[in-house]
């Protein structure tokens, strides 16, 4: 049997085992809106102890990496994000296990060029886009505030 | 009203990851790319302006989320050259979310200290 690349391609998406969009979905909106409305919930908490508006959505952000962190350490978070996708990955808990993951798998390789180095394996990416589209805003507002 | 501003927050932070699933499932975008895509998506809510209402209303909802950190950045580059100018381009990104950088890499490292790696994959 032979196949020019295109009919094995299309081959090959036919057998794919499809993945089911709808239950992926519905899990992904109950785990994300979980960990969202827990961060809601701990925010009332820190305002109810006196931290100001700003402040408890950073101390929220803090919390939530915390547990995300921990929970990938004791394996917990893998096996949930396993069934919740995007519900566990969106959400500051995905970017904290981002950073947690390849740091302890990598622990064998040492820690300056092993976890110190693969720490930043996928979180690198983030900060740096993040960091770039910022610096591209910002001449941008500057740039526009100066003929104002 | 407390029990409101929690189902808010679940609506619309479901919501924003209903969507990423979606992304992942329809296009093969690894997860790494949604990730990156929004944080941008997110800085360019914050420098629309767009960003500030859906916090209003859904709370944790808007912040939590990634878009959250781009927004966070954003607003912390706006607010950086309203103060201290040109300078603020480089430096309000970073010092408006260095609390949730610094507490991932902290807590990462530790618990990578503290635990053994197991079957992993990302």
């Amino acid at each position: 049997m032979k196949f020019d690349p295109k009919s094995y391609q299309t081959l090959v998406s036919r057998r794919a085992a499809r993945s089911p969009i709808l239950p992926n979905c519905l899990r992904a909106f109950a785990v994300g809106g979980m960990i969202c409305a827990l961060g809601e919930g701990l925010s009332h908490l820190y305002r109810a102890w006196g931290a100001e508006r700003e402040l408890s959505m950073t101390l929220v952000s803090v919390t939530l990496v915390f547990f995300a962190a921990l929970l990938t350490g004791l394996g917990i978070f893998d096996l949930l994000a396993q069934h919740a996708g995007a519900g566990t990955l969106v959400p500051i808990t995905g970017f904290a296990n981002s950073v947690v993951s390849p740091a302890i798998d990598t622990k064998a390789e040492g820690l300056v060029l092993g976890v110190g180095a693969k720490i930043f394996s996928i979180s690198g990416p983030v900060l740096l886009y993040a960091l770039l589209s910022g610096a591209l805003y910002g001449t941008v507002y500057y740039l526009i505030s100066l003929f104002r | 009203m407390i029990f409101f501003d929690l189902l808010k927050a679940f609506a619309v932070g479901g919501a924003i990851c209903v969507v990423a699933q979606l992304l992942i499932d329809l296009t093969r975008l690894t997860p790494a790319r949604i990730l990156v895509l929004y944080v941008s998506i997110g800085v360019l809510l914050g420098a629309v302006g767009l960003f500030e209402p859906l916090l209003r209303f859904a709370g944790c909802g808007a912040s939590v989320p990634l878009i959250g950190f781009g927004a966070a950045v954003a607003k912390g580059v706006r607010e950086a050259v309203d103060q201290r100018g040109a300078i603020g381009i480089l430096s309000g990104g970073l010092s408006a979310t260095s609390a949730g950088i610094t507490a991932s890499l902290l807590f990462g490292y530790l618990v990578a200290i503290v635990f053994r790696g197991g079957p992993k994959k990302m």
